[in-house]
């Protein structure tokens, strides 16, 4: 990791130093990030591709490490010497950017209208106003699953949530494989991968997550227990000691063939598709009956915006309208398995188990996890308490009703939206 | 007479030159930070000013169930984290002082050497190890008790609330069971032959040597160890950071003082740091702590007895 980073630093370094050849006419744009394992894709293939396209604008990515991305982006911004373009990340700490006037307003770009409003919401004001940032990619949440576990015990893909239960019954029936590769020792996987994976099922995603954002719904409300009832019941089907069981551990269980079901965010992908010696395939979370209309978490995570200190703002515009391209989309999501482009038009990928996840935002509706936008500025901070909560109720140690309660006292110490 | 013409003493300015490197290194790294400190819990920002609150901060810290719960809470842990220190390291640390000081033991510098190198190691080695030593899929604890046929004993210890504070306490004691075996080996050391043989001579030999002649001897060094321990409890933060996270899970079970103030300082995920409750957080501690040792020099201190030989 270290040496990849230092290489990639190294790397930027030196095309830092050849920019300075380009032709004197050229306009040169910096592009500040903290991607720095995606150096040599924007290097090799989105950098050239954009180049090939538009003669006369010379583009430069130039990381910094993602711990000190936020803290050296300040200081750049205030001494006016940050880069033209500016990774994004969702939510709150670009918002703050945007209201500081260190983040153009995009809402007028053309290729914004290739994003559904789900995609920008990361990168828009609370009013949904102004857009601030092009969406980049995003995660999806899902069940992958061990395909040759399956075949040999005859289970078919799941589709609602008794035949999900009905296929953990049979796998932990037969003995051979861990029913389900989770742990609740590191909270999160709990949440992320448990509350937040089948969740907008019961919540209808958007509306269930507006709702709670404008008050008219609670925590406590049933379509918000609801998971936490389902995530309680996954308790059987996990691993031995399942209580000290950390992340890694649950990748290794189900990479090494031991567990026959992972619920997972789709960056796993590129890992799994390495160490894995067995087939995979992915289902999103099981409806109650079929046939219902299915929701799945489509999590925007990196997107980029203008800096409004750029000289070269027209330059960085006509890049970032390319961002915004089908084009961009294209070469991004194949380069970065399991990172989807959040561009409304399909984009073609390689990967099958990509392909698979991907294909889910055709018959099902997006949403993002429900904790990130607006309800977690205060405290206790709502996304650390449902952390905390999720690991409990699938421990045992609070009920589903507890714990929401507990969430919902939380949020009322700070929130009060505005009727 | 004499003293009346001897001339005015000079003025001993090569104290205060000798002197100046230490107490400026000092003030530089302890008292200006800890002041600061001290000041940043008074204060709070408002629209990006920080503005003078006096004791609104404390007053939110023991006021608003949001804090005061995680405060008692991460207090009460580690009280716990201090007693099964005093209650297992220390007592060991003593016995394991007290064997090796016998003259009959054989390769008593490689079991002194071996007990005290964990001290050395790091926490992140530490936590890791441990971790994985007690992970119930692929730790050798669970394969060891099954050989003795203790599996049914197994449990994932740092994954359940009611044993895990327990457990982090235990590895903690592991690693630094060291340093009160070192300090009393070395008090046993520095009793005279003469005190012994005496001793010896009044027929008390063995256990009752160790009860009636070593431990009163021993005495101070033990108090030294305790405040030591309470010291280093009250600020310990990294052995539950490495093992358990900052969140110090499940159900904030292991959360200690200095797990409680990195969250509120530094924040966590998307909890935005809150430098001034951090720093309130951070004067109680120093409070505890001082008055912990405050009771220590002048309730205990005062009436151990010396002996000087």
């Amino acid at each position: 990791m270290t040496t990849k980073l230092l290489t990639a630093l190294l790397l930027g370094t030196s095309i830092l130093g050849s920019a300075g050849l380009a032709h004197a006419d050229d306009v040169t744009l910096n592009i500040e990030s903290w991607r720095g394992d995606d150096l040599a894709i924007w290097k090799d293939k989105l950098i050239p591709a954009f180049e090939a396209k538009n003669p006369g604008i010379k583009v430069v990515f130039a990381p910094s490490a993602p711990t000190e991305y936020d803290a050296a982006l300040g200081a750049k911004l205030a001494a006016g010497s940050a880069g033209d373009l500016i990774t994004c990340r969702p939510f709150d700490k670009s918002l703050e950017l945007f209201k500081k006037g260190n983040l153009a307003d995009l809402s007028a770009l053309p290729g914004m209208e290739n994003f559904s409003p789900v995609a920008k919401s990361a990168w828009q004001t609370d009013d949904g106003k102004a857009s601030f940032c092009v969406p980049m990619a995003s995660v999806i949440h899902g069940f992958i699953y061990n395909k040759d576990a399956f075949d040999k015990l005859g289970i078919k893909v799941p589709e609602t949530r008794d035949e999900f239960f009905a296929a953990l019954d049979k796998i932990k029936a037969d003995g051979t494989y861990i029913p389900m590769a989770m742990g609740t020792k590191d909270l999160w996987e709990a949440a992320t991968m448990g509350y937040q994976n089948i969740g907008p099922n019961y919540w209808k995603g958007e509306d269930g997550r507006a709702a709670l954002i404008k008050g008219d719904q609670k925590l406590t409300d049933k379509d918000w227990v609801a998971p936490y009832e389902e995530l309680a019941k996954w308790k059987p089907y996990l691993g031995d000691g399942f209580e000290a069981q950390t992340y890694p551990d649950s990748q290794n269980l189900f990479t090494l063939g031991r567990a026959a079901i992972y619920p997972a965010g789709s960056w796993e992908i590129g890992l799994f598709n390495t160490q894995a010696q067995f087939k995979m395939g992915a289902f999103p979370p099981p409806v109650e009956k079929a046939g219902d209309t299915c929701y799945i978490s489509d999590h925007t995570d990196i997107g980029m915006g203008l800096n409004a200190a750029s000289k070269n703002a027209d330059a960085a515009k006509t890049f970032l309208s390319w961002v915004a391209s089908p084009d961009f989309a294209t070469i991004y999501a194949n380069a970065l398995p399991g990172f989807f482009s959040l561009n409304s038009s399909p984009v073609k990928m390689e990967d099958p188990l990509a392909q698979e996840f991907v294909s889910w935002r055709g018959k099902c509706k997006s949403t993002i996890r429900s904790t990130y936008q607006i309800l977690s500025r205060g405290t206790p901070n709502l996304e650390n308490e449902t952390w905390v909560e999720s690991a409990n109720v699938i421990n045992g140690t609070d009920t589903p009703e507890a714990a929401a309660k507990k969430l919902q006292t939380g949020l009322d110490s700070w929130y009060h939206p505005a009727k | 007479m004499a003293a009346d013409i001897r001339p005015k003493r000079p003025f001993r300015w090569h104290i205060g030159v000798f002197l100046a490197p230490a107490v400026l290194v000092y003030t530089a790294i302890m008292i200006l930070p800890l002041a600061g400190t001290l000041q940043l819990s008074l204060f709070r920002n408002i629209e990006q000013h920080q503005v003078f609150v006096g004791l609104e901060n404390f007053r939110m810290l023991f006021g608003d169930p949001n804090w005061s719960v995680g405060f008692w809470n991460a207090l009460r842990n580690n009280t716990w984290f201090f007693i099964i220190h005093m209650l297992v390291q220390n007592p060991i640390g003593v016995m394991l002082a007290a064997l090796l000081s016998s003259p009959r033991l054989r390769f008593a510098a490689f079991y002194r050497t071996a007990i005290f190198v964990p001290t050395i190691l790091s926490f992140v080695i530490v936590g890791f190890a441990w971790k994985l030593i007690l992970s119930p899929l692929w730790g050798v604890a669970p394969h060891l008790m099954d050989l003795v046929g203790l599996k049914s004993l197994f449990t994932p210890w740092l994954g359940k609330e009611q044993y895990a504070l327990t457990a982090l306490s235990l590895i903690s004691v592991w690693q630094f069971v060291g340093i009160p075996m070192m300090l009393i080996y070395a008090a046993l050391l520095s009793i005279p032959e003469e005190v012994i043989e005496a001793a010896e001579c009044d027929g008390i030999t063995g256990l009752a040597q160790f009860w009636k002649i070593k431990l009163p001897l021993i005495l101070p060094s033990i108090g030294i160890i305790s405040i030591l321990t309470f010291v280093g409890n009250f600020n310990a933060f990294d052995l539950i950071y490495t093992a358990q996270g900052a969140l110090a899970g499940p159900n904030y079970s292991t959360d200690i003082l200095g797990t409680f103030l990195y969250r509120a300082f530094f924040g966590f995920q998307l909890q935005v740091g809150d430098p001034n409750m951090g720093a309130a957080i951070a004067t109680m501690m120093f409070l505890i702590i001082l008055g912990g040792v405050c009771v220590y020099l002048f309730l205990v201190q005062t009436r151990l007895r010396r002996y000087q030989f």
